[in-house]
C-alpha cells in the first residue's frame, strides 16, 4: 500500500503498524492504515483536524484499542500482556500537555519517573537538559506555556526511552525554544532514538524528518521523505524570472518552445510553472536569454504543495 | 490479570499528599472537631440542659451531623477523580505510562480514601481525647465504631463520586451528579420511604420496606450507630422500622464495605471499556 512498507524499513522496524482500522460508530476516523517506522528514524505524521492522526498516534500508544488490525513495537503488540515492558521504553508528550499546578517541575517529573520506574536521580538533569533547571523547585502555576512544553519533553525523555511520540510539540515555544528543542531531537537521533512527531507548522518539520506521512480522511495518502514524495508526485518546480524593461516578448518567445505554464506580473516579472523534467531545459533557455534576465529564482515544492494538494489531486 | 502495586501507590500517594498540602485535611478535620464539639455540649440544649450528658446521646447526635456533612465531603473530593485528568489533558499521558486503568483509579480512590479517613480520624479523635474523662470501656467502643463507620460511610461516597468521575463527560456534569446523588441518598430516599409507609398504611411492601434501607449507605450508617442505643432510639424515625434480625452490626458493616466495593468496581469496568 503506497509503498509504505519498503523492505529496508521491514528489517528493523520499531514501530509496524499492520491494516490498522478504527471506527466510532460509522465514523472510520482510520481506515486500513499499514506503516513502518524504520528504528532511528524522525518519522513525521501530518494532517489536517480529523485525518485520523491524533487517533493512529494514540493507536500507537495502546491508549485506543484498534477497531482492525495491530500495532507493534519492537515487534511486541503495544496492548498485549508485555505493555509495561513496552511502554517503559516509550517516551510521549501530548498535544496541549496540562499538569498539575500544585506542583513544582521537580515534583511533577519525580511522579512520573515513579510511575515509569525510572531513576528519579534523572529528574535535575533532565530539568537542567530542557532548560528548566533554575525553575525546578518553582510552582507550575508560575510556569509560562513555553516552559511547561518544556516540562513536558523532560518527563517523555524519562527512563532513557528508545523511542519519542511527539504530538505538536514546538506549540508554545518560541523561535530559541523550537531551536533548542530540535537540538535535543538531533541528540537523541545521534544516541539512535526513534522519534515520531506531528505537526501542522509543515515548513519547519520539511527541514528535520526523514521520512512522513500524509493522512487524509482516517487514510495514509503517501508516505516517503520529503525529496521522493516531490519527485513521486512531479510537483512542478516553480521559477520567478525578473526581466530587464521591454524585454518580456522576446524571453517569452525563448520559451515558448517548451510545453510551461507562464503568468507574469507588473510587465517585469514573469512566473514559470515547470515540469520537473524541464527545469534544466528552462534554465538554459533563459541563461541564453543572456542580459535580458535581470534575476532568476528557482523554488522546488515545499511540503504544503503536497500536502494542500491532497484534497484535490 | 496484570496487576502491580506500586504504580497504585504512587498515585495514591500522590492524591493523599496533595490534599495534606492543600491544608484538605486540616480544613476538614477542624470543622469535624468544632461541629463535634458544639453537638456534644449543646446537642440536649432542646431538652433544657446544656452540657455533656451521655456517650449514646453524642453519638446519637453527631450521627445526624455527620450523615448529612459525610457524604457531600465524599462527593466533592471524589468527583472529579477521573473526569479533571481527562479534562486536563493529563489522562492520556498517565495511561501512556506502565500503569494499568484499573490501577490508576484504584490509586486514585485509595489516595482520596486515606486523606478522607485521616482527617475523620483526626477530627472526631481530638474530641474523643476531650471527652475522655466521661468515657468508660463501653462507650469507648462506641466511639470507636461510630468513627469507624464514619470512614467507612466516607468511603462508600467516594466509591460513588469515583464511579461518577469515570460515567461522567466533563467536570460539569460530573459535579451536577455529586450533588444530586447527595440529595438522593441523604434527603430524598428515606423521605420516599417514607411516602410508601404512609399511603399505603403499611400494607406496601411492609415486609421488605427495612431491607431497602440497606440500598442507601447512608441509612446504613445511621441504623449501625443508633440501634444500640436503647433510649434515643424512639426517637429516630425509620431506623426504629428496622428489624431486630437485620440489626447485627457484622451485616451491617458489610453493607457498608459492599457499598465502598461495588461502585468502584463498576466504575473499573466502566473505566475499561
Amino acid at each position: 500500500m503506497n509503498g509504505s512498507s519498503s523492505g529496508s524499513t521491514e528489517a528493523a522496524a520499531a514501530v509496524r503498524v499492520l491494516g490498522v482500522s478504527r471506527h466510532y460508530g460509522a465514523v472510520r476516523a482510520v481506515d486500513g492504515v499499514d506503516l513502518a517506522i524504520a528504528r532511528g528514524e524522525l518519522f513525521g505524521l501530518i494532517g489536517h483536524n480529523g485525518a485520523g492522526k491524533s487517533t493512529l498516534f494514540k493507536m500507537m500508544l495502546g491508549l485506543v484499542r484498534p477497531t482492525r488490525g495491530s500495532v507493534q513495537v519492537d515487534g511486541i503488540d503495544v496492548g498485549g500482556s508485555a505493555f509495561r515492558a513496552v511502554r517503559r521504553r516509550i517516551g510521549y508528550l501530548p498535544e496541549n500537555v496540562v499538569f498539575y499546578d500544585n506542583l513544582s517541575g521537580y515534583e511533577t517529573l519525580r511522579f512520573f519517573a515513579r510511575l515509569k520506574a525510572a531513576p528519579e536521580t534523572e529528574c535535575v538533569g533532565l530539568l537542567r537538559r530542557v532548560g528548566l533547571g533554575g525553575a525546578a523547585r518553582r510552582r507550575l502555576r508560575e510556569y509560562s506555556k513555553g516552559m511547561r512544553q518544556r516540562l513536558g519533553l523532560a518527563q517523555a525523555l524519562l527512563g532513557d526511552p528508545q523511542l519519542l511520540f511527539l504530538d505538536e510539540p514546538t506549540t508554545g515555544l518560541d523561535p530559541e525554544g523550537v531551536r533548542d528543542f530540535y537540538a535535543i531531537l538531533n541528540e537523541l537521533k545521534a544516541d539512535g532514538a526513534t522519534i515520531v512527531l506531528t505537526s501542522h507548522v509543515l515548513a519547519e518539520i520539511q527541514q528535520r524528518v526523514d521520512r512522513l506521512a500524509i493522512m487524509a480522511a482516517g487514510r495514509v495518502r503517501a508516505v516517503g521523505s520529503v525529496p521522493a514524495l516531490r519527485a513521486e508526485r512531479d510537483l512542478p518546480v516553480r521559477i520567478t524570472v525578473e526581466v530587464a524593461p521591454g524585454m518580456l516578448a522576446g524571453v517569452r518567445t525563448a520559451l515558448a518552445v517548451l510545453p510551461l505554464e507562464l503568468g507574469e506580473t507588473g510587465g517585469t516579472t514573469l512566473e514559470i510553472a515547470a515540469p520537473r523534467a524541464l527545469k534544466l531545459d528552462v534554465l538554459s533557455s533563459l541563461a541564453r536569454a543572456g542580459s535580458a534576465i535581470r534575476d532568476v529564482e528557482v523554488r522546488e515544492a515545499s511540503l504544503e504543495d503536497l500536502f494542500f494538494g491532497e484534497g484535490n489531486p | 490479570m496484570n496487576f502491580e502495586l506500586a504504580p497504585v501507590a504512587t498515585v495514591a500517594g500522590k492524591e493523599f499528599w496533595d490534599r495534606i498540602r492543600s491544608l484538605w485535611v486540616l480544613a476538614i478535620a477542624l470543622l469535624f472537631t468544632v461541629f463535634a464539639l458544639a453537638i456534644a455540649y449543646f446537642g440536649g440544649a432542646q431538652q433544657g440542659a446544656v452540657g455533656f450528658r451521655s456517650i449514646g446521646f453524642t453519638i446519637a447526635s453527631l450521627v445526624s451531623l455527620v450523615i448529612y456533612l459525610i457524604p457531600l465531603i465524599a462527593l466533592l473530593l471524589g468527583f472529579d477523580a477521573i473526569v479533571g485528568e481527562r479534562e486536563r489533558g493529563s489522562l492520556d499521558l498517565l495511561l501512556s505510562l506502565p500503569i494499568t486503568r484499573v490501577e490508576l483509579l484504584l490509586g486514585k480512590y485509595l489516595g482520596l480514601a486515606a486523606a478522607l479517613a485521616f482527617s475523620t480520624l483526626a477530627g472526631f479523635g481530638l474530641v474523643a481525647l476531650v471527652l475522655a474523662r466521661q468515657l468508660d470501656l463501653g462507650g469507648l467502643g462506641a466511639y470507636a465504631s461510630f468513627m469507624l463507620s464514619s470512614i467507612l460511610l466516607g468511603c462508600a461516597f467516594l466509591a460513588i463520586a469515583v464511579l461518577l468521575s469515570v460515567v461522567a463527560s466533563d467536570r460539569t456534569r460530573a459535579s451536577g451528579l455529586a450533588v444530586a446523588t447527595w440529595f438522593v441518598f441523604v434527603l430524598l430516599f428515606d423521605l420516599l420511604l417514607l411516602g410508601v409507609l404512609v399511603v399505603g398504611g403499611g400494607r406496601i411492601g411492609g415486609a421488605a420496606l427495612p431491607y431497602l434501607l440497606l440500598l442507601n449507605p447512608a441509612d446504613v450508617f445511621r441504623i449501625l450507630n443508633v440501634h444500640a442505643i436503647e433510649d434515643v432510639g424512639s426517637a429516630y424515625g425509620l431506623a426504629t422500622v428496622f428489624p431486630p434480625e437485620l440489626a447485627h452490626d457484622g451485616l451491617l458493616y458489610a453493607a457498608l464495605l459492599a457499598w465502598c466495593v461495588v461502585p468502584l468496581a463498576v466504575a473499573a469496568w466502566r473505566f475499561r471499556r
